[in-house]
């Protein structure tokens, strides 16, 4: 078993595995909605997985426009629902 | 589609433009493209329809009018391209003088200007570098979603009659007691009277095709797009080295400043021009040399992230006017071309002009200083 940390998305603890992308691990505890658009409020998750399309996109410990895709989650890090 | 009465070569904003118009004067329309639609510099660009960056002349009349005209097209087709007045601001960055003596000029020919000083300039713009002291506000300039709108027109074709052929391109174009006659494509062979020549940088294959010229080259250019941000830039605003840089026919790498935002957050930096054929390649020493020029206008930009870059290919005239008329040597093959970087903003009047012509109707200006014939002159 791989060593497991947690960081907090939209105040849940969330649990991940060392070396899992914030979006991998998010997923993995089936949060699938990760951001609402903009305009239209609709739903966004996961597409790309690989920081091409910025439909991952959260807020990390304060600072937005972050691709949860690529992002390595660290211990006790505070994730929010991107717009 | 059986019988059009025309057929538009080329499905970006100008063949959608030249389609509507034609359709709308009673024509069956078909359009095709070699691609699909927007696929080339529609989908390239940043959507300008600007009368800021034109010197008196037929080109700012057209602009003036077709910029109207996009307001009339937004009435007629509906409110789906993100069309916007934003109004744009053109900063000096040194001297002034150049750039308010065009000011002037232009609003003897129907240009709305407002000169920005110090104080002016940071409440239209707050964010601009407070070294920055003075400006011109044009409030006709404005914008729209230019790969939306060509779909949207060529829906509304679609709609009222007309028919689209997408991955069809043209082989020959088959000319007979020098009359256009229709186009042999991948997807079969069209006829009709009447061919518009609407392929943009492309627009100099066509003609030779039918036997004929036009000088049309690809003036390069990238765009940068940043992440969606809080509003900072409330106009398009550029520098005024765009307007030297525009009408230059220099073969090198020029670069002036433009920024802009968009209806959807994001903000596009440009403009690179350059002369290099159809060279793709990315080239990263443009990019950072249009995010640092971004940046000396808005230092708040430091801090914004990059998404993407995208280039395109604007469809140069030697002599920097578009190609709007029938063609020299082929009766009934009229084009509408080599917009080079004002496409979307003339494409509406430059479809009125063409409308016009091919029915026999007197339009709003002469559209001689646009003619297709003024290539041949030479050889003639």
């Amino acid at each position: 078993m791989s060593q497991t940390d947690r960081f907090t998305f939209n105040g849940v603890d969330i649990q991940y595995e060392e070396g899992q992308s914030i979006a991998a691990a998010l997923i993995n505890d089936e949060k699938r909605e990760l951001r609402s658009t903009r305009f239209g409020g609709e739903p966004r998750s996961i597409f790309c997985g690989i920081g091409i399309c910025f439909d991952c996109i959260v807020v990390i410990n304060g600072v937005g426009n972050q691709r949860s895709c690529l992002i390595q989650a660290q211990p006790g890090m505070k994730v929010e629902s991107g717009q | 589609m059986q019988n059009p009465d025309a057929i538009v070569i080329g499905a970006g904003i100008v063949g959608a433009s030249a389609a509507l118009s034609l359709t709308n004067a009673g024509m069956k329309v078909l359009v095709i493209d070699r691609g699909a639609v927007s696929s080339g510099t529609t989908g390239a660009g940043e959507g300008n329809i600007l009368v800021s960056d034109k010197d008196p002349g037929p080109e700012l009349t057209l602009a003036l009018r077709s910029r109207d005209l996009w307001f009339e097209m937004q009435e007629d087709v509906g409110d789906s391209f993100e069309l916007e007045a934003k109004g744009g601001v053109v900063v000096a960055r040194r001297d002034d003088a150049p750039l308010m003596k065009l000011a002037i000029e232009q609003s003897k020919h129907g240009v709305i200007t407002q000169k920005l000083d110090h104080t002016s300039l940071h409440e239209v713009e707050p964010y601009l570098h407070p070294d920055l002291t003075s400006g011109v506000l044009y409030p006709q300039d404005a914008q729209c979603q230019p790969m939306l709108a060509a779909a949207h027109i060529i829906r509304i074709v679609m709609q009222r009659g007309g028919a689209l052929i997408s991955q069809a391109k043209v082989l020959r174009v088959h000319v007979a007691d020098g009359r256009v006659q229709g186009v042999e494509t991948t997807r079969g062979t069209f006829k009709a009277p009447i061919i518009v020549n609407a392929t943009g940088t492309w627009a100099g294959e066509i003609a030779e095709l039918a036997g004929s010229h036009l000088p049309i080259a690809p003036r390069k250019g990238f765009i940068l797009v940043t992440e969606p941000t809080k509003k900072y830039i409330f106009h398009k605003v550029y520098d005024s080295d765009y307007v030297a840089n525009v009408a230059s026919s220099d073969a090198d790498l020029q670069t002036s400043t433009v920024v802009e935002g968009t209806r959807s957050g994001t903000i596009l930096i440009g403009a690179s021009r350059e002369r290099v054929g159809f060279d793709g390649s990315m080239n990263y020493q443009i990019l950072r040399t249009l995010a640092a020029q971004a940046t000396s206008l808005f230092p708040v930009l430091r801090d914004v992230q990059l998404l993407r870059a995208y280039r395109g290919f604007r469809p140069y005239a030697p002599d920097h006017l578009p190609v709007i008329g029938e063609d020299a040597l082929v009766k009934g093959l009229w084009h509408s071309a080599g917009h080079e970087g004002a496409g979307i903003g003339l494409a509406p009047g430059s479809a009125a002009l063409i409308t016009d012509a091919i029915l026999g109707r007197e339009s709003f200006m002469d559209s001689t200083p646009f003619s297709p014939t003024r290539f041949v002159k030479v050889s003639v």
